[in-house]
């Protein structure tokens, strides 16, 4: 049941518009050349912070839909009736969700650091600070996701949900983007597993708390 | 004979008011047993309680393996019904086949009619291999062949040692035992 569910969610992730935060990454990125000049070094300078920037905003697209549906539709319970805990429903959506959301992110990454005139070592640190981000990224989405799950105007309220709970991970990527430091790098995956270790359990009471 | 489902002495609260209290009634394989009321006496609320998807204020509920149909069809709106059935059962054709699903095996639920929905979740739950079958408002957008073909289904489920417990303010077919949450009491 477990490898149905996360096929199912990757499944229907990637029918129902998962390009579009990507979309969405990518045009932000061609937004800041324009915003900011065409003065390479200074593009390169800002670069890794605006690409972290775009990943943040556009993690927030896909959260209506991350939860909500099911949770209408009845098939949570239905899952807590196949002896599926709440716990673990929301582990299986943070997994699908990553495998529909991280991969996309990282190779968008490639064409979105050459418009802001990144490369060499920046780049590299700018793919692993996104490899290593976008699962925490990924946790909180599905975490607020259920917190707002049935609320009006839900979508709204996730994302100020989401950016505030999002600066550790923007703070640490952005300082290891800029200089390389190992420490912002260490720091980087702290908040990243710090979010993917709690984001099931915050996700699962919400989903338990929906019920009543 | 042990029961399939136990209240004992169960009260329920939601939203702060009291739907029914010091609620007891057993359910044995082969009974069928309707709870009825008017709107928001606490039917869906007893059913999903009976399901353990809502919490007792007071008292004890035992049940063993169930499979509930209420107004969520819980099916994949992109996906052919026979596969959307088929994340819940692998096997689903014969509940299909009772139900009168059988041509539609490959339309995808998003086209499908409420009756048709309806039916997708009876065949759910038929094909669920569940002892107990929860239903609620089973006949919501139903056309009599529906009824009929539900009838039949949960003729042959008591016969073979299930139970259902179903809510509804309509008729349901058959001889049922009743609960009337209006007055609290059983026949």
């Amino acid at each position: 049941m477990i490898g149905g569910l996360i096929l199912r969610d990757v499944r229907r992730g990637f029918a129902g518009g998962a390009w579009l935060p990507i979309a969405f990454f990518l045009l932000v990125a061609t937004l800041v050349p324009f915003a900011i000049g065409p003065d390479a070094s200074l593009l390169a300078r800002i670069g890794p912070g605006a690409l972290w920037i775009a990943a943040l905003t556009a993690a927030l697209l896909p959260i209506e839909r991350l939860l909500e549906p099911d949770r209408a539709d009845g098939v949570l319970d239905q899952l807590l009736l196949h002896g599926v805990a709440d716990e673990t429903i929301a582990a299986c959506k943070i997994a699908a969700h990553w495998l529909t959301f991280g991969p996309l992110l990282f190779v968008a990454s490639f064409p979105a650091a050459a418009l802001l005139h990144i490369d060499g070592g920046p780049l590299a640190r700018v793919l692993l600070s996104i490899w290593i981000g976008t699962p925490g990224l990924a946790a909180l989405a599905v975490a607020v996701a259920a917190l707002t799950a049935g609320l009006p105007r839900a979508g709204s309220i996730a994302g100020l949900l989401v950016l505030p709970l999002a600066v550790p991970l923007l703070i640490f990527a952005a300082a290891f983007c800029a200089d390389g430091g190992n420490q912002a790098m260490s720091l980087e995956a702290a908040v990243s597993i710090l979010l993917l270790a709690g984001a099931p359990f915050v996700a699962g009471a919400a989903i338990r708390a929906s019920r009543t | 004979m042990k029961p399939l489902l136990r209240f004992e002495d169960v009260s329920l609260r939601r939203g702060g008011r009291l739907l029914f209290e010091h609620l007891s009634f057993a359910l044995d394989p082969g009974e069928r047993l309707q709870v009825s009321g008017p709107n928001g006496s606490g039917k869906s609320s007893l059913i999903r309680l009976a399901a353990g998807l809502l919490r007792a204020e007071a008292g004890g509920v035992g049940r063993s393996p169930l499979a509930l149909a209420d107004d969520g069809p819980a099916l994949d709106r992109e996906l052919p019904l026979g596969r959307a059935l088929q994340f819940w059962n692998a096997s689903p054709e014969r509940a299909m086949d009772a139900l009168g699903l059988t041509q539609l095996g490959l339309v995808p639920v998003r086209l499908l009619s409420a009756g048709q929905l309806k039916r997708a979740s009876l065949a759910r739950v038929a094909a669920s291999g569940a002892p107990l079958w929860l239903l609620d408002e089973p006949l919501n957008a139903l056309d009599s062949d529906g009824a009929r073909k539900l009838g039949l289904l949960v003729e042959r489920h008591l016969e073979s040692g299930g139970a259902v417990l179903a809510a509804s303010h309509q008729r349901l077919g058959g001889e049922w035992r009743k609960i009337d949450l209006r007055q609290g009491d059983m026949a």
